[in-house]
């Protein structure tokens, strides 16, 4: 069914080679589950870093949860942070390094669990890094346990009876929540449950990197994503739960976006 | 340059500065919170980095992020701090990367108070975090030392890619002494080839603790093991006064240190045979120097500010047939030289009788 999905957009000429690997992208396999959408979130990551020409003046802070070994896909300096703090190990690395792309990659554990405090003061700070913070609703690396951002009623191996709000809170909306912040410049949030919404999501994340490259301050792309294996789905099914569940509960839009950002040259109005 | 009156916090931070440190990420704490101060001034001048971090947790992680960039890079706290930044250590530990840490304990367990204390012994030189590594832990007993030991931390980070601790307790944090500074140092001109600085030209760096295969982190440790072996070997340091004929040694760092010497200078005028070892490496601790001293001496006698931390170390040295007694006082006491003296006569009566 995914090529279903994906066909419409990449019908192309046979002669002419235009799905080749962004140089951003290292050669080698990943460790992804089949139909999990880490894989498309990091092929448009890097088709934008080689779109603005930023690849050797990248670094990436790799978090922890499934896109632990981002480091590994992404030919780029890296490093890995302990949980939660991605953050504040991107601090570091762009204090002493202003000239350079800092961006961090995290999933909804990391990002919007144990990584509250650091995510927040970054971007009160209004810390010149991107964050790509991939929301999938659930703790994936551990096997499926319920995460802040699981939907109220969703099964997990930690909620087995389905989240109660009673016992374990609603799910948090981090986009809005960042965008509140005055150090943020960018806040949105994108889809990957088909192609129409990842070609947004890659807009999306060029702009993040702009509102860097220009200096302006804090930004982020909270992406909504599958987890076909602990949701217990196949790949198409968990799309299809992305966009039937998640993108109900998790509006689609834009939270903050600075105005020199709206002003930028090229920008769409 | 010429001696100045100055503050042991003030010290620290000033001499981190000279020694070339590029960054420094902090989160106030009493009775530390000087260096901090110190650092949001003079760093800023000097343009360099200076940040309030949002926690002690952020802070390590901070500076683990500068550390990894191969910049000279630092932080300060206090002991319940220094338990909040042990995640942190592990990782720049596991990842072998440059760091200072000056840590200005306190009384614990718990919030403690904020009295001078050597609370954080065992903390930093065997439990800094989890898996198998220990930080260079460096203790200074005065504010001279201070200044000396913390240059020399920045050194030991840098020749062996690894944590080094300055452990001082809040007496030495919050006195004024007289101390001369280093002069300031250029500040290098590149970064190191491992450091984080994009993929220019080069294959890409990475800068990381993590090793899925049981081979990989089996090899990691066994280098780190190999380096710890070496630091042992290589980088001990101590002191000694009157140690040569002394029937008692008393073992003593920091501010315990000086209440010991004062006591052996006192009860040596009497005409009685005491010695004092300080350790000025509390890891690696000084086992073969002070396994000579105490073959040579009839007891030990271990004064601390804690119930008994460096206590144990000294006993494996010492043996189980060598005497070791211990004076600490806790929850930010100072123990007096007249104490010390009294312990020290006590237990040479002791041995006077079993002979």
């Amino acid at each position: 069914m995914d090529t279903v999905v994906f066909k419409q957009n990449h019908v192309q000429p046979l002669e002419k080679i235009t799905y080749e690997r962004p140089s951003s992208l290292s050669d080698v396999h990943t460790h992804y589950c089949p139909g999990c959408t880490h894989g498309t979130a990091h092929r448009i990551v890097a088709e934008v870093l080689d779109e603005l020409g930023i690849r050797e003046d990248t670094i990436l802070v790799s978090s922890v949860g499934c896109s632990v070994f981002s480091y590994n896909y992404f030919d780029v300096d890296a490093c890995e942070a302990a949980h939660g703090r991605a953050p504040a190990m991107a601090t570091g690395v762009k204090r002493v390094n202003p000239d350079k792309i800092v961006f961090t990659y995290q999933g909804d554990g990391d990002l919007a669990s144990i990584g509250t405090a650091e995510i927040i003061h970054a971007a009160a700070r209004g810390e010149k890094i991107t964050v790509i913070f991939v929301n999938n609703a659930i703790y994936g690396m551990t096997g499926g346990q319920m995460a802040p951002t699981s939907l109220i009623g969703q099964k997990t191996t930690s909620s087995p009876f389905g989240r109660d709000a009673q016992l374990a809170g609603l799910p948090i909306h981090m986009a809005e929540l960042l965008a509140q912040l005055p150090g943020t410049v960018y806040s949105v949030r994108r889809s990957l449950h088909d192609a129409r919404h990842v070609l947004q999501a890659k807009k999306a994340i060029r702009t993040a990197f702009e509102a860097q490259i220009d200096g302006l301050g804090f930004s982020v792309v909270e992406l909504l994503s599958s987890c076909p294996t602990n949701w217990g789905m196949t790949p198409n099914e968990a799309l299809c739960w992305v966009e039937d569940q998640m993108v109900p509960f998790y509006p689609l839009g834009d939270y903050k976006v600075d105005e020199r950002l709206q002003n930028r040259k090229g920008a769409k109005k | 340059m010429s001696k100045q009156l100055l503050k042991g916090n003030v010290a620290f931070a000033e001499a981190a500065i000279r020694a070339g440190c590029e960054a420094y990420f902090g989160y106030p704490i009493t009775p530390q919170t000087e260096l901090l101060e110190h650092m949001s001034r003079r760093m800023i001048e000097l343009n360099r980095v200076f940040l309030q971090a949002e926690s002690e947790v952020a802070a390590i992680n901070m500076v683990y992020g500068a550390a990894a960039s191969g910049v000279r890079v630092m932080t300060s706290s206090s002991s319940p701090g220094i338990s909040l930044m042990q995640e942190g250590f592990s990782y720049i530990a596991g990842s072998e990367v440059p760091a200072v840490i000056i840590d200005v304990m306190r009384g614990g367990p718990g919030l403690g108070n904020i009295q001078p204390s050597q609370s954080d012994y065992n903390q930093v030189t065997k439990t800094a975090g989890h898996g198998d590594f220990h930080p260079i832990v460096l203790a200074p007993a005065n504010v001279q030392e201070a200044i000396d030991l913390t240059v020399l931390a920045f050194d030991l980070a840098d020749k062996y890619l690894t944590l080094v601790f300055v452990v001082a307790d809040g007496a030495i944090g919050q006195m004024m002494e007289p101390a001369e500074l280093p002069p300031m140092r250029d500040l290098p001109f590149e970064r190191p080839s491992w450091a984080l600085t994009g993929a220019f030209n080069r294959k890409r760096n990475l800068v990381n603790s993590l090793y899925m295969g049981v081979e990989g982190l089996e090899a990691l440790n066994l280098k780190l093991q190999a380096k710890l072996a070496q630091i042992q070997r290589d980088e001990v340091r101590y002191e000694t006064q009157f140690v040569e004929d002394a029937e008692v040694v008393l073992v003593a760092f920091g501010t315990a240190a000086r209440v010991a010497q004062t006591a052996v200078q006192r009860l040596r005028r009497q005409g009685l045979k005491v010695g004092l070892f300080r350790p000025i490496t509390l890891w690696p601790f000084p086992e073969a120097a002070l396994a000579e001293v105490a073959d040579k001496s009839k007891a030990l006698l271990v004064v601390e500010m804690n119930a008994g931390q460096m206590l144990h170390d000294v006993r494996q040295v010492a043996g189980i047939h060598k005497p070791v007694k211990f004076l600490g006082r806790i929850g930010g006491r100072i123990p007096l030289p007249e104490e010390v003296e009294h312990e020290t006569e006590a237990l040479l009566a002791q041995l006077a009788v079993a002979v």
